[in-house]
């Protein structure tokens, strides 16, 4: 059997597990197991109505009051109760913030290695796996040697497999509830309050179009043309690490491998070299248009279009041609 | 409070990565040398909570002898004390990382008195294994938890929170605790020189670690299919800006 914690909010499969969930279809269709599924906390019955497509044969619902919030160790508690009742030959959950952090301590729990951020597997022996280094720079191919093997999904790098059947359409998992034995120490850490986000603006990692501000923006009020250009367009500003960390800009809209993965239609960026830990931020974007007065910058390997010149003068120009041609 | 901070010296890559020839190693023989924003961050919030609360700070590396320049980049910043765990340049799985430094954490307790909070990066920036600080923290049966932008540290706990869904997701622990943080938790300072010069001086502690193996083992590196274009320029200075107008109509980016 494989085992893969879904995520889930709203009564709804997170997409990350879904992607999860592609994988271990893939590997059980290999090894000839079934894949089960495990779900915590409120919404999780509705959740596996969604299953359907997902070649999950049965999903485990633990629905413990006490796991009404989140708490990392009670969760990897419950999965290493499930390891030991159905010795499972792989137990993955999805590389998000939540997945890394419970499968870390299921690893540290049972003593056992864990790969993070795969992108694909092999079964066998040796099972061998290829996974994300440099947030996805960079590939490693790597060995797991193991009794059970431990995994966490790099986020997009599996298509979820929509044929195998679209959600409802094809036959939803079977439920089985499971009631964990938790002990307080397991219980310790745990959610005790969450602020709700401010819904205001337009949000970094929804937009449609990005527009980014590197080092060449040069000020905090040089961001004041690019907030412009953003506004014509429905835009949201993101910025490059050198700007976060000159302070001017909060951290909150950095792009990259220590801030956030934007997918927008179109990525504009504005005075950024293109380092690859920028660049990996970037990479789901459809198309990037990059402003910059070097041609030779290594952000011209990756963007679609360019505009060769100082943004200072380019920026303003492209959102009075806006204006015009709009009337606004 | 007393704290330790865990850093890792990996290479600053810019604009490409460059394999060795063998495929098993980044080629850094032009690149300088550097820790995770994530650590750095860590660095400097020991330093303030040290500030306000007074207490010691402690930077470990576990690394090559030349680890003990971002030891030193951490004491010019105002950590107190270095610890290097001294190996001979390989790669160490995360498991031997973790076990090395739970040893090391027993030693230095045992001669200083316990650290209140201990401090790891979210992920390392090289390897992303995102384990070594549960590890650290499950071996010394200390509360953890990861992802933290939000440190309020006091009276034998710590509130920390870290992003969740757009808001933010609190946590309370008893200390002595520990903590994966990310950047963004602060905005670290530079160095200064009198502060460099200070960190030179200072003495580092140094300690032979013995491996175990245990992780996944790396066969080789490969850099992913690039998603390397052409690029069309579509115009250069301000002159442009009729020629990108036209893009964003066509891309369909400029509707409504
Ligand atoms: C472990 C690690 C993690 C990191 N994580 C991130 C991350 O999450 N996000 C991130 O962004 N960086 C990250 N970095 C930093 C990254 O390596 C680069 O240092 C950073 O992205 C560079 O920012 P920049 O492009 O704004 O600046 P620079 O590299 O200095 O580039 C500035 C660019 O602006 C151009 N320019 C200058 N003036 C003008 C003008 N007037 N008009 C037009 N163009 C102009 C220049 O030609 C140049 O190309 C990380 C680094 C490490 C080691
Ligand atoms: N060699 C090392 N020396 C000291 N700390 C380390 C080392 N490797 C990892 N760490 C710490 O553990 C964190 C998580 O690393 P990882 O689990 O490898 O992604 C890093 O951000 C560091 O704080």
């Amino acid at each position: 059997m494989i085992l893969g914690l879904v995520e889930h909010a709203d009564g709804r499969p997170e997409r990350l597990s879904l992607e999860m969930l592609t994988l271990a279809g893939r590997l059980g269709a290999t090894t000839g197991e079934p894949v089960h599924a495990v779900l915590f906390g409120q919404g999780a019955r509705e959740a596996t109505g969604q299953l359907g497509g997902q070649r999950a044969a049965l999903a485990h619902v633990v629905e413990s009051h006490q796991l009404a919030v989140f708490a990392p160790v009670a969760w990897a508690a419950a999965i290493e109760q499930l390891m030991a009742a159905h010795a499972p030959s792989i137990v993955m959950a999805a590389g998000s913030d939540r997945g890394n952090e419970v499968m870390a301590h299921v690893a540290a729990r049972t003593d056992l290695p864990l790969a993070a951020n795969v992108m694909d597997a092999t079964p066998g022996e040796p099972f061998r796996l290829t996974r994300q280094r440099w947030a996805g720079s960079l590939l490693e191919d790597a060995v797991l040697d193991a009794p059970t093997k431990l995994l966490t999904v790099a986020p997009h790098a599996v298509a979820i497999d929509e044929a195998a059947g679209a959600g409802a359409a094809a036959a939803a998992p079977a439920i089985e509830p499971f009631a964990p034995t938790l002990t307080d120490d397991d219980l310790r850490v745990a959610v005790v309050r969450r602020l709700e986000p401010d819904r205001s603006g337009v949000s970094l990692t929804d937009a449609k179009v990005v527009v980014g501000g590197g080092r060449g923006v040069g000020s905090p009020e040089g961001f004041s043309e690019l907030e412009e250009l953003a506004e014509l367009l429905g835009a949201a500003v993101g910025v490059s690490r050198v700007v976060t960390s000159s302070g001017w800009r909060p951290h909150s809209q950095q792009i990259g491998q220590t801030g956030l993965r934007i997918a927008p239609d179109l990525y504009i960026a504005c005075g950024i070299s293109g380092a690859i830990q920028h660049i990996v931020g970037a990479k789901a974007a459809k198309r990037i248009l990059a402003i910059n007065t070097d041609p030779d910058a290594p952000i011209m390997s990756i963007a679609d279009y360019a505009v060769i010149g100082d943004l200072h003068q380019v920026v303003p120009a492209i959102s009075a041609e806006i204006r015009r041609v709009t009337g606004r | 409070m007393n704290i330790l901070v865990c850093v890792k010296r990996v290479p600053a890559t810019g604009g490409r990565i460059t394999l060795t020839p063998d495929g098993r190693d980044i080629d850094t023989r032009y690149l300088g040398f550097t820790v995770s924003p994530h650590e750095e961050c860590g660095v400097e919030e020991a330093v303030r909570i040290v500030e306000a609360q007074g207490g010691s700070s402690t930077v470990l590396t576990l690394g090559p002898e030349v680890a003990t320049e971002q030891l030193r980049d951490a004491m010019a910043i105002g950590i107190d004390q270095a610890v290097l765990l001294e190996t001979d340049g390989a790669d160490w799985d995360p498991l031997a990382t973790a076990g090395a430094i739970v040893d090391a954490i027993r030693t230095l307790e045992a001669e200083g008195g316990p650290f209140d909070l201990i401090l790891f990066g979210n992920e390392a920036a090289d390897t992303g294994d995102f384990q070594v600080g549960v590890r650290v923290a499950t071996a010394l049966g200390r509360p953890f938890v990861a992802g933290i932008k939000g440190i309020d540290a006091g009276d034998g706990r710590v509130v920390a929170r870290r992003e969740f869904g757009g808001g933010w997701e609190v946590f309370e622990l008893p200390q002595p605790a520990v903590l994966g943080v990310k950047e963004g938790l602060n905005l670290p300072r530079y160095p200064s020189v009198p502060g460099r010069l200070r960190a030179k001086k200072k003495e580092i502690v140094r300690m032979s670690p013995a491996p175990r193996p245990g992780g996944p083992t790396k066969e080789r590196l490969r850099l992913p299919q690039s998603d390397e274009s052409t690029v069309e320029v579509i115009g250069t200075g301000p002159e442009a800006a009729p020629a990108v107008v036209a893009l964003l109509t066509r891309l369909g980016v400029l509707g409504r």
